[in-house]
């Protein structure tokens, strides 16, 4: 960054603009030849649209049957968010409290691995034994996001610069002091990491509970549809969930990437353009 | 630990006496310390890397208990609430909050200690002091690395302290630069009559900033030999460029090439 009031000098300025629109529009270079070859596969070959629908149709599909979608999607989503708050109160709690207490930590950090470890598609289903429908959706969402932010807050309490804690305790400052003025501070980019695998994590681990509920027949989200679309040949629906799905993890993402910028903007070295 | 009557001009502040500190890995840092640090004085620890000077900082400021022997304060308790208001300490590294504006950083000794009530006055003096004031706002990784020491020098002010610990605080800075910041701290602590404890490996330095000079053998850290740098205050370039200086230097390097000789010879 340049200090205000000296602008860099035009080159540099022109290439760096240059740069970053290259960066949003070759993706969606990449995506207009994707969705024209696939189109042209469908047409060429007249794939029928129960085996592989064009892209016209898929997009048609979300349109008309918006209401249907519309409804999975809040029931996902919410979930997921659901999921996700609960994943950070619980993994950042959890990292704290394992910070003050080794005791605890010993105690109680093999599980959160085991917990992690055990694929969530294996614990779905008993979890729908055991627990109402949505419930159930919601422990996955939130077994599944929550280690990365417990893992990484972790990590991240215990980064503390050795010479930063020694002021603090020059100064006599307390075990709160030192947790909220040193340690959370310190902590903030690698929560905020953390925060970012979650959010997708906590998606993943809502479709994975639906997918498995729908299996039992219960369940309205959206890869509930794609479930169900996938059971009545619906295939241009199926496409047109996994769409929303894809778009909504996009969404969840970006969403994040920016509480994150905005969060470490001033002062962490990740979040500053380099210098060229 | 016992608390002494009230200090007058020739009571040390503080006093190791006989203090030993033996680290995990064997290393004996200290044996036998004795040192007093006098009211006003400007008190350099000058040793070689290892020689257990930066060690015997930290244990007056009481960030390591020493194993042996005894940290006196004047008037009050060692680690008390009281001495750690009296005390500053600046490190090797300028060690700022990097998420802090340099505001907030100068700030943090006083909301630790809950002096918050007088904190926008003070925060200012330290920084018109190191000569931040229009820096305020910015945040650490903005300022070079000379400003980021004075930000760290102006935390270490901004209670007031009697005594200023200073560990090596120049010590990763261009030769300009600290030039300049020897001549501001000296600038400074006759300004303001605090006493200073600095810790280097520069005889240069040591001899341009100090009153007094102790050099110390390294493993483990004793006192070699006491001197006293009686040229007079204030020093300035001129001081820096004399020939008085360069005698000084010599001396003083004389002293530390014996006790690295003392050391090799056991």
């Amino acid at each position: 960054m340049s200090a205000p009031g000296h602008p860099p000098p035009d080159p540099a300025r022109g290439r760096q603009r240059l740069d970053r629109m290259a960066r949003i529009l070759l993706p969606f270079g990449v995506l207009a030849l994707g969705i024209l070859a696939w189109d042209l596969v469908v047409r060429v070959q007249a794939i029928p649209p129960y085996v592989l629908p064009g892209p016209g149709l898929v997009f048609a599909t979300l349109w008309s049957d918006r209401m249907l979608l519309w409804d999975s999607l809040l029931v996902t989503l919410t979930t997921t968010i659901e999921g996700f708050a609960l994943a950070l109160m619980g993994g950042i709690g959890l990292a704290v409290l394992f910070n003050q207490s080794r005791l605890l930590e010993y105690s109680l950090y093999p599980y959160a691995v085991i917990l992690q470890v055990t694929p969530i598609v294996a614990i779905a289903p008993l979890l729908l034994i055991y627990l109402p429908q949505p419930a159930a959706v919601l422990v996955c969402a939130w077994i599944v996001a929550f280690f990365p932010v417990l893992a990484n807050t972790t990590l991240g309490l215990s980064s503390v610069d050795r010479n930063l804690a020694d002021l603090f305790a020059l100064y006599g400052a307390s075990r709160w002091q030192v947790l909220r003025r040193l340690k959370f501070p310190s902590a903030l980019p690698y929560i905020l990491g953390g925060m970012k695998i979650a959010g997708g994590l906590s998606l993943i681990g809502a479709v994975v509970a639906e997918i498995a509920a729908g299996s039992a027949g219960a369940g309205s989200g959206l890869a509930y549809r794609i479930a169900e679309s996938g059971y009545r040949l619906n295939i241009p629906r199926m496409f047109a969930a996994l769409l929303l799905l894809s778009a909504t993890g996009i969404v969840i993402f970006f969403a994040l990437s920016l509480v994150s910028h905005l969060v470490l903007r001033r002062w962490h070295e990740s979040a500053i353009a380099p210098e060229r | 630990m016992r608390t002494e009557p009230a200090s007058s001009l020739h009571t040390p502040i503080v006093a190791l006496r006989g203090v030993g500190k033996t680290f995990g890995n064997g290393v004996v840092a200290l044996d036998g310390f004795d040192l007093s640090v006098r009211p006003g004085e400007f008190l350099t620890l000058l040793g070689p890397s290892g020689c257990g000077k930066s060690t015997a900082l930290r244990i007056v400021a009481g960030l390591i208990e020493p194993d042996s022997g005894a940290v006196e304060w004047s008037g009050s308790r060692a680690g008390g609430a009281e001495t750690r208001r009296q005390l500053g300490f600046v490190f090797q590294e300028p060690t700022l909050m990097p998420w802090a504006t340099v505001e907030a950083n100068v700030r943090l000794p006083l909301r630790l200690l809950r002096l918050e009530a007088e904190a926008p006055v003070r925060i200012g003096a330290a920084l018109d002091r190191v000569g931040l004031a229009a820096f305020a706002q910015a945040y650490p990784r903005e300022l070079s690395g000379g400003m980021k020491m004075r930000a760290s020098i102006a935390r270490a002010l901004v209670t007031e302290p009697k005594l200023l610990l200073m560990d090596e605080p120049f010590a990763a800075l261009d030769e300009i630069t600290r030039f300049r910041l020897n001549s501001d701290l000296l600038a400074l602590w006759q300004s303001l009559g605090k006493t200073v404890v600095f810790v280097t490996h520069s005889v240069f330095e040591s001899v341009y900033l100090s009153s007094r000079i102790i050099v110390m053998t390294p493993r483990p850290g004793r006192v070699f030999r006491e001197l006293v740098i009686a040229a007079p205050y204030p020093r300035d370039e001129r001081f820096r460029t004399s020939a008085e200086y360069a005698g000084w230097c010599r001396m003083v390097s004389e002293a530390l090439a014996d006790a690295m000789a003392g050391r090799a010879a056991e």
